[in-house]
């Protein structure tokens, strides 16, 4: 038993850093799971990818008015992100161009524009801390950021959950019932720019999206209804943070890729062994069908 | 017949060589260079520096206007040592014709490991972290000045001499600040190894969280490493430089006991409202803030 601690726990006692990620991965897990998971079932699983990308504007006008305060860069990365969000879903509204379509023209613009705002300052090298965050380096701010925006996103997907529920399944019958179609799209995309920023903060703006997306469609591997597929999402993304951590510690790997990574070999284990429509499922005959 | 026209006015426009009276146009590759020029230079020289302060020279993206200002250069003053690994093909781009000075032409170079690129052990570009050295570079700088403009050699000369002199002032000065401290507390911890030459110099011990460059992405083992060692070894000057991220730093001086001893400037000078403005401030900015640090209980 002592071996096990020792291989398994050891690293987090000895040192607060390694339980200072490992609480940020945790919470970001918890946030990640369900939406990613609404994401992926929503069809919308590049719409995060592009969101990601207009995050950076936002946290690179904070990062030059205030350095690297967290507040700051969060506030502006928020505030881009749901920027993007709203004139997206405004200009399908109003014009024949689809959401996803806007929304991809908005991204390169918002993207270009914080390399341009970044560059101008003469600070390169920052500009790939903010795309590659430093996870090793997160402090008791960072957590407080982080784990607030699970809570607010568990909250807020409590309350939604039916209509979100609603809109994935037939987005037509929610328009036509009840008016509050769109505002429930609304809300859900700033809690995906919210997750997004919160991650940007644990893993940098790239790799927080593979939290987002990685266990979610690995969920769908697993489980059929909504609210166990984000469960299952949420403990995939648990077990990428725990051993990608640990793997990072006893390999020498950089922390962030090796996290995402183990949340894409989760992925890649689920599209072989998921029991449903998993590769190896369909190749065993199912009882029903032999009567 | 306009084509004939055309041309007599491009020829018109193109740069000539540098006129008597007019200032000699010389562009530095890196702030530090800048200001070793700029004391030897003085008016005689219009200078351009393309990696300004507070910017990383390895991580550096040249922009048009830096390649226009590199064409109508008179001389181009480089570290070497592979320090600026974009000059050649700059200058292949702007068409710069000239001869392209090695700043630290003449130095004692020494090795060091490359932890970005496998291992493999490379020339430390660093040289100026070390005085001496960087009288070898104003020596060189006073003789690629002289050499472009012959009128302003007595001038080079004279300014030359009177910044040696400064500079050897510091150099005793920053060696009796060492020697106030016991050997066995001289080591700091920075975020980028660029401190070769200053530790083989003025024996200090220097260690890194990650490898000498500042695009490497540090893991667990060795931040976790790292802690172990600081505690063991009961340092207590721990730095955070100018341009690498300094919250990485701030975690682990946190985790390992120890004090983030403020900025070093290494690679880059600050901004002129920082003491590190200046090649002479920044020893003096440096040598302060670590033995300040080492001379904590």
């Amino acid at each position: 038993m002592n071996w096990f601690v020792n291989i398994f726990v050891a690293p987090f006692t000895e040192f607060s850093f390694m339980r200072h990620a490992l609480g940020a991965i945790l919470s970001l897990a918890l946030g990640c799971g369900p939406v990613g998971t609404f994401l992926v079932l929503r069809r919308m699983s590049l719409s995060g990818d592009a969101l990601s990308h207009a995050v950076l504007p936002g946290a690179a006008v904070g990062f030059l008015m205030y350095g690297l305060s967290l507040t700051a860069m969060s506030l502006g990365g928020f505030l881009a992100g749901l920027g993007v969000v709203v004139l997206a879903g405004a200009v399908s509204r109003l014009t024949p161009v689809k959401e996803e379509a806007s929304l991809a023209a908005l991204y390169i613009i918002s993207l270009a524009l914080g390399v341009l705002l970044v560059s101008i300052k003469g600070t390169s090298i920052d500009l790939m801390h903010v795309l590659f965050g430093t996870i090793l380096a997160v402090d008791d701010p960072a957590i407080l950021l982080v784990a607030g925006v699970a809570t607010v996103t568990l909250l807020t997907l409590a309350v939604l959950y039916r209509p979100l529920v609603t809109e994935c399944f037939d987005p037509g019958f929610l328009r036509a019932v009840s008016k509050s179609g769109s505002v429930v799209h609304l809300v859900f995309m700033a809690l995906v720019a919210l997750n997004l920023v919160g991650g940007f903060q644990a893993l940098g703006t790239l790799m927080s999206v593979g939290m987002l997306i990685l266990p979610a469609v690995a969920a769908r591997f697993w489980a059929v209804q909504v609210w166990s597929q984000s469960l299952v999402a949420t403990l995939i993304a648990l077990a990428s943070g725990y051993f990608g951590l640990l793997m990072s510690y006893y390999w020498e790997l950089p922390s962030g890729p090796t996290i995402v990574l183990t949340a894409g070999l989760f992925y890649l284990s689920s599209l072989c062994l998921g029991p449903h429509q998993g590769f190896l499922s369909r190749l065993v005959p199912k009882k029903h069908l032999q009567n | 017949m306009r084509w004939v026209i055309m041309i007599a006015l491009f020829m018109f426009l193109l740069p000539g060589p540098a006129e008597a009276g007019q200032p000699l146009n010389v562009v530095a590759s890196f702030s530090i260079l800048g200001d070793m020029v700029k004391n030897v230079g003085g008016d005689r020289v219009k200078l351009t520096t393309l990696v300004g302060p507070d910017s990383d020279t390895h991580a550096y993206e040249p922009t048009p206007t830096d390649a226009r200002v590199l064409a109508a250069a008179d001389v181009v003053i480089i570290n070497g040592l592979g320090f600026e690994g974009w000059i050649d093909r700059m200058v292949k781009t702007a068409g710069y014709k000239g001869k392209i000075i090695i700043a630290s032409h003449g130095v004692k170079t020494h090795v060091m490991i490359d932890e970005d690129h496998g291992g493999k052990r490379i020339t430390d570009p660093h040289a100026w972290q070390n005085l001496a050295n960087g009288r070898i570079y104003v020596t060189n700088i006073e003789q690629a000045l002289s050499q472009a403009d012959p009128a302003g050699a007595g001038v080079f000369k004279a300014n030359a001499e009177a910044y040696l002199k400064k500079i050897a002032e510091m150099e005793t000065w920053v060696k009796a600040e060492f020697a106030k401290i016991p050997p066995a507390r001289r080591k700091i911890i920075t975020s980028h190894d660029a401190f070769g030459y200053f530790g083989l110099a003025y024996g200090v011990t220097i260690m890194a969280p990650t490898g000498f460059s500042t695009a490497s992405e540090a893991s667990a083992q060795n931040v976790g490493k790292l802690i172990r060692q600081i505690k063991q070894e009961k340092i207590k000057a721990l730095f955070v430089e100018n341009m690498t991220d300094p919250r990485l730093i701030e975690r682990i001086a946190k985790d390992a006991g120890a004090k983030p001893g403020g900025t070093l400037y290494s690679d880059a000078l600050s901004r002129p409202d920082a003491p590190g403005s200046t090649y002479l401030g920044m020893f003096h900015n440096n040598v302060t803030k670590m033995t300040s640090a080492m001379a904590i209980p």
